[in-house]
């Protein structure tokens, strides 16, 4: 049974024109120690979706679900309490602006302490230490002087850390990073995401890392979901996915890596990504697609085979060929 | 932090001096030859006119007089009455401890009621409860101080005689006043009764005088939490599993209090008007009864001696809302 279960989400916001559906049917699968990581273009509804998994959704939102399981637990059924004693305990979160991620009021090492006195019965001494050796960890230097620190006096690297640390405090099982590198300078970047791998070894903990960047993908998961539009487009083991995508969406994206183009980020594919009213009847990624024919443009597209990484996508592409349906059925 | 109270200092010098001009100039201004006033109807001899013009100085020139006003202030002088001959400075203290007992009353009832309104307010944003809220908080705004009073009044005292209506506490009882806060020296008293007597005294003049900034206070909360909801942080907060208690009370909040305390601060300046209304009404024996009775009487060395301290106090609480800030949020210290 997976760490993560979730089935068939779909999350709609109320906006000032009616419902707007930024997640539709998701499917998400993590297993215990899994890194996989969710990319997509922006607006692609990946942070939604695991916003709307964490419980973190403003009032706006509406989710639904066949199944929100973590950890035998299903979230969609449980009390609001259940959830606050899993969340920030066995699955967190950190988030792509560090900087305003923390409390400006609090010092760091109040917000750290917290995070172990909400969820662990320690003693005040108790938290106080665990809560260095968690600066050390995530390898901040002078850990002592740094919990005395505001937020305002650490870099965006330092407050990334600050989060890091804060999620790991009470040990989860799961971490949800959502873009915890997009905000930070490049040198620094590479170290985050280091320090997230090596903690994701030395705890065994499951990793979702939510991503523009195609190169960290291949460096870093061991299964892919390709997002689009709400979404989840194709999903494969990274090896598999890298050597032969079968959605053109994830074929397009993967053109463009540092082998084939200049640019370690996510190609720019002509055109943008269907908005609240230029949803296209058929497959959302046809208006795009140098591959759609008539039907894609009328028929929405089902999930394929797993062999073929569950492609949406009528014709799924193998070695960079679309098959034709007849194909697939014989 | 020390620097950052001292720099604030600075700017209080400059505020306090202008003050104590427009108080100075208050007297010299005014229509009318102060000491012949004090004569009133009956007059008075050149002689004595000339003595009384050297005793308050007025025959001096306006710059040394200013001078004179000014180090006075300092050293505690704020001349003396024209009606009783006395030291306005003593009277002005002897009084202003009902009105610091009857204010601080009513800004500690605006805050604790307006603060939770304001965020339950925020937190269920266009539901009934932010709808019943700020439509309440609207009326108690733009209600008129005396006829809230008389509404109050008529209801509690009249109808149903919970409350008594005016004075701090019920003659029955007597006792030292060392403090000048009634609540205190009621209680230190030690006699039967006058605790809760000296309370009943001061519900309704408190309901009356802290209904505005409480409506005010509510609705800045809210706007300010508002803002803060949707910030990050407060994300964050939720994301550690913490209450929604701790998550609006504290994350929320503490980041929210900033225009909270500043209009808290300022409201001080509307508590002192208020005071004057809501002290005649009650009558209750404070600086605001007193001034009103200085003007009426045009006992101008106490109305200015009031309105000069009345300007301080304000001055002296901004300051305090000032330093406040740096303790709040630490990033305003630099
Ligand atoms: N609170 C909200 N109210 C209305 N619409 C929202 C809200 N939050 C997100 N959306 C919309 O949902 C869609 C998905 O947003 P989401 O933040 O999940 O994208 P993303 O894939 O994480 O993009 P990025 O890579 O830029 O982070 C977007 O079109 C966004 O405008
Ligand atoms: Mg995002």
């Amino acid at each position: 049974m997976p760490l993560l279960d979730v089935r068939n989400l779909t999350v709609e916001f109320k906006t000032a024109d009616g419902q707007f559906r930024a997640v539709d049917g998701v499917d998400v699968q993590v297993d215990v120690g899994d890194v996989l990581a969710i990319v997509g273009e922006s607006g692609s509804g990946k942070s939604v979706s695991m916003l709307a998994v964490m419980g973190l959704l403003p009032w706006t939102a509406t989710v639904t679900a066949d199944a929100i399981v973590f950890d035998g637990l299903d979230l969609t059924t449980a009390t609001a309490a259940q959830r606050r004693s899993i969340i920030g305990r066995d699955v967190s979160m950190i988030f792509q602006e560090p900087m305003s991620s923390l409390n400006p009021c609090f010092t760091v090492g109040f917000q750290i302490r917290e995070a172990l006195k909400t969820h662990l019965s320690l003693t005040r001494s108790q938290r106080q230490s665990r809560a260095i050796e968690l600066l050390e960890q995530v390898g901040l230097p002078e850990p002592v002087r740094r919990l005395k620190a505001f937020p305002h006096q650490l870099s965006g690297g330092m407050s990334q850390r600050v989060m890091i640390a804060m999620a790991i405090a009470c040990k989860p099982k799961l971490l949800i990073a959502d873009e915890p590198t997009t905000a930070l300078d490049v040198t620094i970047q590479a170290q985050i995401l280091e320090l997230l791998l090596e903690l994701q070894t030395s705890t065994g903990m499951a990793l979702v890392l939510i991503t523009h960047d195609m190169g960290v993908v291949a460096e870093t998961a061991q299964r892919v979901s390709v997002q689009y539009a709400g979404q989840k487009v194709e999903e494969q083991s990274v090896g598999t996915l890298f050597a032969d995508a079968h959605h053109p969406y994830t074929h397009a994206l993967l053109s463009a890596l540092p082998e084939r183009a200049n640019s370690r980020r996510l190609p720019s594919i002509p055109g943008v990504v269907p908005g609240q009213f230029d949803r296209p009847a058929g497959c959302l990624f046809s208006p795009r697609c140098s591959f759609a024919d008539e039907r894609c443009e009328t028929v929405q597209p089902t999930a394929s085979a797993s062999s073929l990484g569950h492609a949406r996508c009528h014709y799924p592409l193998s070695k960079g060929v679309p098959l034709a349906r007849a194909e697939l059925q014989s | 932090m020390l620097g950052f109270i001292l720099r604030r200092l600075g700017t209080f010098i400059p505020t306090f001096i202008g003050v104590s001009i427009v108080s100075f100039l208050f007297i010299r201004l005014l229509p009318g030859d102060p000491i012949l006033l004090m004569a009133g109807e009956r007059g008075m001899s050149d002689a004595r006119y000339a003595e009384l013009m050297t005793q308050f100085g007025f025959d001096r020139p306006l710059l040394v007089q200013y001078w004179d006003y000014l180090t006075g202030i300092l050293r505690g002088d704020l001349g003396l009455s024209f009606k009783t001959k006395l030291p306005v400075w003593d009277e002005f203290f002897a009084l202003f401890p009902a009105t610091l007992e009857l204010s601080l009353c009513a800004i500690v009832f605006a805050v604790l009621i307006g603060i939770p309104a304001g965020i339950v307010a925020a937190v269920n944003r266009g539901k009934w409860p932010d709808q019943a809220l700020m439509s309440t908080a609207l009326v108690g705004f733009s209600m008129p101080i005396f006829w809230w009073a008389l509404l109050l009044i008529i209801l509690f005292s009249g109808m149903l005689g919970w409350t008594p209506v005016s004075g701090r506490i019920s003659l029955m009882f007597f006792f030292p006043t060392d403090t000048g806060f009634m609540l205190i020296d009621s209680f230190r008293s030690g006699q039967a009764g006058a605790f809760a007597s000296a309370v009943e005294h001061l519900i309704l003049p408190t309901i009356v005088l802290g209904t505005i900034p409480l409506a005010v206070i509510a609705r800045q909360t809210r706007s300010a939490m508002l803002e803060v909801l949707s910030e990050d942080y407060v994300r964050t907060a939720r994301a550690k599993g913490l209450s929604p208690f701790r998550v609006n009370g504290l994350h929320a909040l503490r980041n929210a209090l900033i225009p909270v305390i500043t209009v808290i601060g300022l409201s001080v300046g509307t508590l002192m008007a208020g005071a004057i209304l809501t002290e005649t009404i009650f009558s209750w024996p404070g600086i605001g009864k007193w001034m009103v009775e200085g003007i009426s009487s045009r006992d101008y060395t106490a109305v200015q001696g009031g309105l000069l301290m009345i300007a301080v106090i304000v001055m002296v609480v901004n300051l305090i809302v000032d330093v406040l800030y740096g303790f709040i949020n630490p990033k305003i210290r630099q």
